[in-house]
């Protein structure tokens, strides 16, 4: 069903992301940054897929744990994977909008500090995986979890605490002409980051297919 | 062993996060663009030292080297460890004969 799926969806998602950059520049200018708040459009719905990667990895992972089920742990890699590569854009794009919104790249507060610590983790994760050799795979389910565990920590840091990134009710209270942009790139950011996760699991099955042919031969 | 383990590891998440949580969330000052994004017609802060359409098309451009830059990696590693998995059925099956 899915895999009769992909290459529609695939289309759709790429229309949606030649589109999307057309929405974005009728949307309003925001009174007080300018044309950089623009950079908001995909910052965030980045942000939205980078939370749902990690509760997909944390969840893989967790299943993985307690029954031991390898389809488990590839959807458990793809979404780490998918994590990391979210968590990159989502960690050079907010740096590109606070250098003209507040005036410095970099700010250690705790929604760009908890957002560093949970790609950390992530990149940890996938480290583990690559480097750790036999059993680590359950190790880094375990480190997996405690990247999941980090989602609403930054997710409300920033309603929490004293920051100067923007609180979670930016969202809510977008304007008409802000909001139909917003939550047009949050499905396509969405949609793509399913696909992705759909051939980056396939990669790993077909990985795990490779060494039991590689010990079949052995055998 | 590991059961125990994970729920040890969501425990320690749970408790520790409580008290952040429970505390009284500081007075804020609340400043422009923080609690809400006003819409104007057109941008205010045209003749500002900073060039906002530079850091924008970075960051657009960014984007999409790192979607499309990751699904080709993705693709390319597919396909490498679908020709290995095809060499190696070969082998398998010429030394079953």
């Amino acid at each position: 069903m899915l895999n009769r799926l992909f290459v529609p969806l695939a289309v759709v998602a790429a229309a949606m992301f030649a589109y999307a950059p057309f929405m974005i520049l009728n949307a309003p200018y925001e009174a007080t940054m300018g044309l950089v708040q623009k950079i908001f459009y995909f910052h965030a719905s980045a942000g939205m897929g980078l939370f749902l990667a990690a509760f997909v990895s944390g969840i893989g992972s967790a299943v993985f744990l307690f029954t031991r089920k390898p389809a488990a742990d590839r959807v458990a890699v793809a979404g780490a994977e998918l994590t990391v590569m979210l968590g990159l854009i989502v960690l050079v794009t907010g740096p590109l909008w606070a250098r003209k919104a507040w005036g410095v790249w970099w700010q250690w507060d705790a929604r760009l500090t908890s957002t560093l610590v949970m790609w950390m983790i992530f990149n940890a994760y996938l480290l583990l995986r690559r480097y750790g050799g036999p059993g680590s795979d359950r190790l880094a389910a375990a480190v997996s979890l405690f990247g999941m565990a980090n989602v609403p920590f930054v997710y409300w840091s920033v309603n929490v605490w004293r920051t100067l990134h923007p609180t979670t009710s930016v969202i809510p209270s977008l304007k008409p002409g802000m909001r139909g942009p917003f939550w047009f790139c949050v499905v396509a950011f969405l949609l793509v980051s399913t696909l992705i996760l759909m051939v980056r699991t396939e990669l790993e099955k077909r990985r795990q297919e490779l060494d039991e042919l590689y010990l079949a031969v052995e055998d | 062993m590991i059961k125990k383990a994970v729920y040890a590891l969501l425990l320690v998440a749970v408790l520790g996060g409580t008290p952040a949580f429970a505390q009284t969330t500081p007075p804020k000052t609340p400043t422009a663009g923080q609690d809400d994004f006003v819409p104007v017609s057109a941008p205010t802060n045209a003749n500002d030292t900073i060039p906002a359409p530079r850091l924008v098309a970075i960051a657009y451009g960014f984007i999409w080297v790192v979607l499309f830059g990751y699904l080709w990696s993705v693709r390319s590693r597919l396909g490498r460890v679908e020709r290995e998995m095809e060499t190696v059925s070969r082998r398998v099956s010429a030394g079953r004969k």
